[in-house]
């Protein structure tokens, strides 16, 4: 166990050295282009600058109520209410469930696989998974900020729709490759 | 400033949050901070990319170049292209609204926009081994074939009504 963590945490250090690596390429490569290319500069600069500022008043904010949530929220309330969730209000708590800001997705994988070992049914299953990868409340926030209030409602209202569709769908196709599959012995 | 009604909203609730937090327990409070804390850092090279990435796109590009490209006379084209690179990129979804929006601002279409933020939350590229080992391949591949057509079905939606 203790082996595993310091594997995920040096995974981690590689991804995050990677990422300031990338950076740095980028960062060179514009510095480069606005060299070679002085009319663009103004522009390019004026651009980043502008966005900068934007993401210095929201950016804190968003990151303060997520961290909020997740010593709030834990894992263990996720699994406690969701284990044994039916009907249609099973249906609403995963959507909510999902798209309270508990983590990040990689997390929600290992405590879907809790859930449905546990017995939660596969569309609640699908719906918080999706709800938590796309419908997450931080990440509405900026949407609304950025892309404004109509694009964020119209879009939001037809990904909950869909996502709940798309869930009892593969529950039903799930479960008819189950029951002709069910003869023979899997594990 | 870009001081708006929106930025004030969600600081006002994270100060109330974090005040509220902090009277009802100390330590978990410190700690919700620290996971705040931690986890901007490790977005921040990709805060830094987007900025870049932006300014270049503002800079450089004209935005008739940006609309033949991913505006509206694109059509499925757009769409489809937008979506296969939000399957693909791993771009934090919080800045990825920003880098659309700068996006529809030089000429990409609204269609294209949501067709792209739609794939680029739901569908990960780079996570589907974890997703395969924790939940099998046929859940998996169903979850994100199911989406992209989705993502498809909501950008022509939103293209139409918008």
């Amino acid at each position: 166990m203790k082996n595993k963590e310091s594997e995920k945490g040096q995974q981690q250090k590689k991804k995050k050295k990677g990422g300031i690596l990338l950076f740095a390429g980028i960062l060179s490569a514009a510095v480069i282009l606005i060299i070679l290319y002085p009319e663009n500069r103004a522009a390019s600069i004026q651009a980043s600058y502008d966005l900068f500022k934007e993401l210095i008043v929201i950016l804190p904010a968003v990151m303060v109520l997520m961290g909020l949530f997740s010593v709030w929220v834990s894992k263990e309330t996720v699994v406690k209410y969701l284990g044994h969730a039916s009907g249609i209000s099973g249906l609403g708590l995963a959507l909510f469930m999902g798209m309270i800001p508990t983590g990040p997705l990689y997390i929600a994988f290992p405590l879907a696989s809790i859930l449905l070992k546990k017995g939660a049914r596969v569309a609640n299953i699908i719906i918080f998974l999706s709800a938590w990868a796309c419908i997450k409340l931080p990440q509405e926030l900026m949407e609304l900020r950025f892309m404004g209030f109509e694009f964020m409602i119209v879009r939001l209202t037809f990904t909950i729709v869909m996502v709940i569709v798309m869930g009892l769908i593969i529950e039903k196709i799930d479960g008819l490759s189950k029951s002709s599959a069910a003869p023979s012995i899997e594990d | 400033m870009q001081i708006n009604i929106t930025v004030i909203v969600i600081n006002a609730i994270a100060i109330l949050g974090i005040g509220f937090s902090y009277y009802k327990d100390r330590e978990k409070t410190k700690k919700a901070l620290k996971i705040a804390f931690k986890g901007s850092l490790n977005m921040a090279p990709a805060i830094g990319i987007i900025l870049v990435l932006v300014g270049l796109l503002m800079g450089f590009f004209r935005p008739e170049f940006i609309s033949r490209l991913l505006g509206n006379q694109t059509g499925i084209v757009g769409i489809a292209l937008a979506s296969v690179a939000g399957a693909i990129l791993m771009i934090p979804s919080l800045i990825a609204f920003p880098l659309t929006a700068s996006l529809v601002e030089s000429g990409a279409s609204i269609s294209v926009a949501a067709a792209f933020i739609t794939t680029l939350t739901m569908i990960g590229f780079a996570t589907l081994p974890i997703e395969i080992k924790e939940l099998g391949k046929k859940l998996t591949f169903l979850r994100n074939g199911i989406s992209f057509v989705i993502a498809v079905g909501i950008a022509l939606i939103m293209g139409a009504l918008l």
